[in-house]
């Protein structure tokens, strides 16, 4: 048996004699992580830099803008 | 200049403050605890004795709850890095790529993988494997943890880098310097250490609970020694480190520093405060008492911050409006440096796009010149250095109280232990129990002294947090701020019903979680 086949065996036997406990914990993890990737990360919490500029020039203008106009008070 | 608003940089902080303490209930018990497993799985292989296996096992399930319950809370952080301080992450992305990088790829394969091997593998995998999968989880859930506080660290004391004012940049300079400069190597024994003591608590107490209980008592014995052990030995180490990392603070941040001991006038020969309260109407200048009352212990603040008994420690006065005789500059003298960085940057951009190569070169000189002053160039007022003292005060000195309890406290029982009167003394089991909470409220105290301690910066001299926030609407910062509040109140709740469940079912082999 080539080592992928052992390596996806383990995981897959290990899955199938998980306990209540564990189903309920894998559940929690899988809410959560949609929770924070399909909800919160795209719909609250977009890149602020790659969302407004495309290219690392714009990116470092608009970082130099504000390092220097805060000054101009 | 669109100032911005402070509303939103207070929001901003507290969305992440909330966040990271969160984050934190999770961490150090997966820290500490994943080291006493290997060490009890140790014993097991050792002897042989299948109840050590049983005590393996109860143990992992506990560790494998608040593992599932916390793992990728801390992601949320990243979020908040490019959405709300997009600044501060462009300034820092050349420094903080790499040990971040680092840690996801050491998280992903070192703790998946043998965390795998640790639940599933019982009867797959050979004894010793097993062992092994066991310590190289340890080892790798707290070296991952090192590229983190790395990271802090190197922002409480920028080392290793260089501005680079075309890309606006923080450059790694010397990869080596960032990984092993003195805070780091403190911030990362320190925390490590204090989340051991943390778990060693959490060990004891679920055990005390036992024996009150009258159930389970050899296992429950069994497991405070191993406890106490860990915990006595974890709780000396952190107040060494504590030491060290104090001895950082007073060389890199003096204006913590005095804030952690309510300090306004600098004095030679300095006491360290041992128990006081302070003098709330106390104003930066003024001539108020600082403290309605203070033991102190004479001269050891001097002793433990500078390694001098006689050593002039400066007080938030000093630092504030500058001390001639001790070669302290005022902020102000700093804020006039920093505007001068900062001009110097805008005129070497304006003369890069006019494309007077000499005239930016002699821009660029300026701002080199000024670099180390330039996040003073934005701050309203000198007084503005000064972090809340009230909370930095009595966080530091409840923080170090706590300490020393949790040493006496893992002596004390280590002692009761071996004379074999544990059982009989109900008051030490149940302070033991109800001292499991006091061990969290430690470890977040900890961080409210370093990052409260260490404003107005983001980044220590470089970046003050109101530059360092991105020019969002507020109102989405306080909606993220509530939501977050009830997704991590509802995980806490999730993981205390699911902990003290599994906790009254007992040891009974262990769940395959």
């Amino acid at each position: 048996m080539s080592w992928l086949v052992k390596i996806w065996k383990f995981y897959y036997d290990g899955f199938r004699s998980i306990s209540g406990l564990g189903k309920k914990l894998w559940i929690i993890i899988l809410i959560k992580v949609f929770i924070m990737f399909a909800i919160l990360k795209i719909f609250f919490f977009p890149n602020f830099l790659n969302t407004n500029f495309e290219t690392k020039e714009e990116k470092s203008a608009y970082i130099i803008n504000v390092l220097t106009k805060q000054n101009q008070k | 200049m669109n100032e911005i608003d402070i509303s939103l940089v207070d929001w901003s902080r507290a969305q992440f403050a909330l966040t990271a303490i969160y984050h934190w209930l999770f961490v150090p018990l997966t820290l500490g605890l994943s080291f006493m497993l290997a060490i009890m799985e140790t014993i097991y292989v050792k002897t042989g004795d299948e109840g050590w296996k049983k005590i393996v096992k109860f143990w992992m399930t506990l560790f494998g709850i608040n593992f599932a319950i916390g793992v990728s809370t801390g992601i949320i952080l990243e979020f908040e890095f490019g959405t709300n301080w997009s600044n501060y992450s462009w300034l820092v992305g050349d420094i903080f790529g790499a040990p971040l990088a680092i840690e996801g790829i050491m998280a992903f394969f070192m703790e998946s993988t043998f965390i795998a091997i640790m639940f599933f593998g019982w009867n797959k995998v050979s004894k010793k494997f097993h062992l092994l999968s066991t310590w190289l989880v340890a080892i790798g859930s707290n070296l991952s943890a090192l590229w983190i506080l790395v990271a802090n660290a190197w922002m409480q004391s920028p080392v290793g880098m260089k501005f680079n004012p075309d890309s606006a940049r923080s450059e790694m300079q010397n990869f080596w310097e960032v990984l092993f400069s003195p805070m780091a190597i403190n911030k990362f024994l320190h925390t490590v250490s204090s989340s051991y003591v943390v778990a060693a608590l959490f060990v004891i107490g679920v055990s005390a609970w036992y024996i009150l209980k009258k159930r389970n008592i050899l296992f429950a014995k069994k497991s405070i020694v191993v406890g106490a052990t860990f915990g006595l030995l974890a709780s000396i180490f952190v107040a060494v480190t504590g030491d060290g990392s104090a001895y950082e603070v007073a060389q890199k941040q003096p204006a913590k520093l005095a804030a952690m001991e309510g300090l306004y006038d600098g004095q030679k020969g300095a006491g360290l405060i041992m128990v006081g309260m302070l003098n709330h109407d106390k104003e930066v200048g003024d001539q108020n008492d600082a403290y309605h009352f203070k033991i102190e212990i004479p001269k050891m603040l001097s002793l433990l911050g500078y390694r001098n008994a006689d050593a002039f420690v400066p007080g938030i006065n000093d630092l504030v409006y500058g001390n001639s005789e001790q070669g302290i500059i005022s902020t102000q003298e700093k804020i006039e440096k920093g505007k001068i960085a900062i001009t110097a940057l805008a005129e070497y951009k304006k003369a890069k796009e006019q494309g007077d190569i000499v005239l930016a070169q002699n821009h660029k000189t300026t701002l080199e010149q000024n670099y180390k002053y330039i996040g003073y160039g934005y701050l309203d007022s000198p007084e503005s250095i000064v972090p809340n003292v009230p909370l930095t005060f009595y966080s530091f000195h409840i923080m170090v109280a706590l300490g020393f309890f949790f040493i006496a406290l893992f002596a004390f029982i280590l002692f009761m232990m071996f004379k074999n009167k544990l059982e009989n003394k109900k008051w030490l089991l149940r302070l033991a129990l109800w001292s499991i909470p006091l061990g969290y409220l430690a470890s977040e105290l900890g961080w409210v002294v370093a990052e409260v301690g260490r404003q107005p910066w983001a980044i220590q001299d470089m970046l003050p947090v109101n530059v360092a926030t991105t020019h969002i609407d507020v109102t989405s910062v306080q909606i993220t701020f509530w939501l977050f509040a009830t997704l991590f109140s509802i995980l806490l709740i999730a993981e205390l019903r699911i902990l003290t469940k599994q906790i009254k079912i007992g040891p009974k082999g262990g769940e395959n979680v």
